[in-house]
């Protein structure tokens, strides 16, 4: 009934952001991987600019897997199941999401990798929130660094940089932390909407910098530079300007010869054999099963379902899951709080219409600990973000701040006037993990083939909830210096399924509180690795994936510097 | 895993709900638009006309010019119960017919025969969740047509709706551009409008998924 494979080296679950990644230094070291990856390849025909199908029909997307396997949200384990979103908020092809991300590419704050030992050493221990699992990372930022960089030149990353050795220049974040040296490109070009934000932040005392993307603002690689066509958000890029892994490590680790890509693949479970190591991965193709046994096996699915596919791949060794028996797959969960963000509406248009999610100003004074908490009672920050990236739909559902109904000539009047003249600013917040904050297994809403689909129980807590209201307040003013006429505050919401989740298989040294070690690999089964955002024990106050990527360039480079002792 | 399901149950499901192929993509031509106004393919002749009394009232026609009714927001939402909408068919079907009820039992008359202020306090009421008959309540019907008519008056023509870029007109989108110079993105520069679906751009395949997240 089920197929059985030759044995590769490596077999890795999930193409996409994260394993796109790993692939390279691996294959390029003579390591043979097989992928596995649920959808399929996708060209740049398959892009359209569509803001209905983009955004509001969850497209792009080659095959429809994650979207049956939406994970269903509560806030607590008393309170009701929220409503069930029909979208996962990523999408399976070759490349990932990576296909259509915002490929906003920062990397995290030095602050983040100790947030346990800054905090205390700052204000004291008592100022770790009640009930926070946070850890401080078992690397710090200079130990990424290496990586970053190298993931910044494979995948083409443009922007200022703000600190170069200890070099500070103001036209880059001032607030990161030191890198080695520039990016590979300039970044996106700025507008006047996007100066006359950095204006009056600058009035403020600000230091404004434009955001690091993963998009071309030159040609790059012989493919060429972004067009600013406006469709970039949950879009795929027809011209090749986004750089997803599709486009740029995937193709380059094919070269070598030493990759196996196996699209359409739906994995149903991790093996084991009986002295308890990862041995081979069974997945449905085309209505067959098919086992690919290996010396080591990566997985690299998105956050949910990194937990899910461990938590499903029960055996006599892991009774409660793969990796389980310190019952530690599904804790620490977060998300990025990235609702909770601030409306602006201005007395005039702004022409928004073209540009996309990467191309703005944002400032960091307010992220992170970037400013003295002794008088505040939260910990961390947000980094704030306007961009010029509107749409029609997007733009005629528009807040009406109070100042028209929703339907009717009235309405009709007000949005006609003000469609282009409102901005939704990011902010981009501090997250803890909790004890009760956690991913398992639904115990009664399943996938078509009949597997559990993950079930999230997470709220913010106190810390969140104060940091969202004092950052809301601080754009506020920011919008108003800029001239606005009104402010709006978004609701955080419920913590249900986001593009930034974190947690669930972390990372760090003691295997009672993590499932991976620093490394990557799992504390329980040595040969197995996890890739991607799972593996995160803070949020930071920026986009993922950029982490995400030089963690898992890193976790490969270790695989293949030790490959005798993990594979064997 | 063998506590949760047997190999053979998963075969057996995966070739029920056809979940291991692709998804089968159509081209647009097949599930999309007959641009006709008149021509309404899933809903009734009744219930068609009552929808386009209802966004008629959403994004009126008046002073500022053409709305939803000639946007084809109507035809849009039809167009859509035959695919990625399908799951809303049955609150449509429920939600038309109570909606016309209630106008029969407040002002004794079908909807589409009250004048535009009476249509507009019924939906006002609608919308409040103060009638009873909808599934699974006024409210929620509301918002949902009030969403898909948004859609319909907003999204790309190919759709059936936005006919004539009468959406992208009415708020000032300057059209689709697939290359954008410095100065069209400035804050004070008009671009003048294009007028072309994406649709109808030969570089794309234009195909769209039968297979949507509601189809399950």
């Amino acid at each position: 009934m089920t197929t059985r494979l030759p044995s590769t080296d490596v077999v890795l679950i999930g193409l996409g952001g994260a394993g796109g990644i790993a692939v390279l230094p691996l294959t390029e070291a003579g390591v043979e991987v097989v992928a596995l990856e649920a959808g399929r390849w996708m060209t740049p025909r398959d892009f359209a600019p569509d803001e209905l199908r983009n955004n509001y029909r969850g497209w792009p997307h080659s095959v429809q897997k994650a979207n049956r396997e939406v994970p269903v949200h509560r806030a607590n384990e008393q309170s009701p199941e929220s409503p069930r979103d029909n979208l996962h908020p990523m999408m399976n092809a070759v490349g990932g999401t990576t296909l259509h991300y915002y490929a906003r590419s920062y990397r995290l704050h030095p602050w983040d990798f100790g947030v346990v030992s800054e905090t205390t050493r700052c204000y004291g221990d008592s100022r770790i929130p009640t009930g926070s699992t946070v850890e401080d990372w078992p690397l710090t930022y200079a130990d990424l660094e290496p990586f970053y960089d190298t993931v910044e030149y494979e995948l083409g990353v443009g922007g200022f940089a703000g600190n170069i050795n200890g070099n500070i220049d103001s036209r880059g974040n001032i607030f990161e932390g030191p890198r080695a040296r520039d990016y590979p490109m300039p970044p996106l070009r700025s507008t006047k909407f996007t100066e006359m934000m950095s204006d009056a932040a600058r009035r403020l005392g600000y230091n404004p910098f434009p955001s690091p993307a993963a998009i071309n603002s030159q040609a790059h690689n012989n493919r060429p530079a972004c067009q600013y066509h406006g469709f970039c958000n949950r879009g795929g890029c027809h011209i090749e300007a986004k750089n997803s892994t599709a486009i740029t490590t995937i193709p380059k680790a094919q070269a070598t010869g030493n990759l196996q890509i196996v699209t359409e693949a739906h994995v149903t479970d991790i093996q084991v054999d009986s002295e308890g190591r990862a041995s081979a991965v069974e997945y449905l193709r085309d209505g067959e099963l098919f086992l690919q046994p290996a010396k080591v096996i990566l997985l690299a699915g998105y956050t949910y379902e990194n937990s899910r596919l461990l938590l499903l791949s029960s055996s006599d060794a892991y009774p409660s899951g793969l990796s389980n028996n310190h019952g530690q797959v599904g804790r620490h969960y977060m998300t990025h709080a990235q609702r909770g963000g601030v409306l602006g509406l201005f007395p005039h248009r702004l022409n928004r219409w073209y540009g996309l999610p990467a191309q703005g100003s944002g400032i960091d004074e307010w992220a992170d600990d970037n400013f003295d908490h002794s008088d505040n009672d939260f910990i961390g920050g947000a980094h704030f973000w306007v961009s010029q990236d509107s749409r029609p739909i997007l733009a005629a559902r528009m807040n009406t701040f109070g100042r028209a109904p929703r339907w009717g000539s009235q309405w009709k009047e007000f949005v006609m006037e003000n469609a282009d003249r409102w901005v939704g600013a990011h902010l981009q917040k501090t997250t803890l993990p909790y004890e009760d904050n956690y991913l398992d297994l639904h115990p009664t809403v399943k996938d078509p083939l009949g597997f559990p689909v993950c079930r999230i129980t997470a709220e913010y807590k106190e810390n969140e909830k104060k940091l969202a209201a004092f950052t809301q307040e601080k754009m506020e003013q920011w919008f108003l210096e800029a001239g606005a006429i009104d402010t709006f505050r978004m609701p955080l919401g419920p913590m249900g399924p986001s593009t930034h989740a974190y947690g669930g298989t972390r990372m760090g040294n003691d295997p009672n509180t993590n499932v991976v070690n620093r490394w990557g690999f799992s504390h329980e089964v040595p040969n197995l690795g996890v890739l991607g955002a799972s593996v995160m024990g803070t949020s930071g106050a920026r986009n993922p994936t950029l982490t995400v990527q030089a963690l898992a360039w890193r976790t490969a480079q270790y695989l293949v510097d030790n490959w005798r002792s993990v594979s064997s | 895993m063998a506590s949760f399901l047997s190999r053979r149950e998963i075969l057996k499901r995966a070739a029920a709900a056809g979940v291991t192929s692709a998804v089968p993509a159509q081209s647009l031509a097949q599930v999309l638009p007959d641009r006709a106004r008149d021509q309404f393919e899933n809903l009734s002749s009744t219930e068609a006309e009552i929808l386009e009394a209802v966004v008629s009232r959403l994004i009126p026609t008046d002073n500022n010019g053409p709305g939803a009714l000639e946007a084809g927001a109507a035809n849009y939402i039809d167009k859509g119960l035959a695919n990625a909408l399908s799951q809303s068919r049955d609150m449509y079907s429920i939600g038309l017919d109570a909606l016309d009820q209630y106008a029969q039992e407040a002002n004794s008359q079908r909807f589409v025969d009250l004048d535009p202020a009476e249509q507009d306090t019924l939906l006002e009421n609608i919308e409040q969740n103060r009638v009873s008959g909808f599934d699974p309540d006024s409210a929620t019907f509301f918002n949902l047509m009030l969403r898909h008519t948004i859609e319909g008056t907003f999204s790309d023509p190919a759709y059936g709706g936005n006919q004539d870029f009468i959406g992208w007109e009415m708020i000032g989108y300057p059209g689709l551009r697939l290359g954008v110079t410095v100065e069209q993105q400035q804050m004070d520069y008009v671009p003048e409008m294009t007028r072309v679906s994406a649709h109808d751009m030969a570089m794309f395949d234009v195909t769209i998924s039968e297979v949507e997240a509601n189809d399950d």
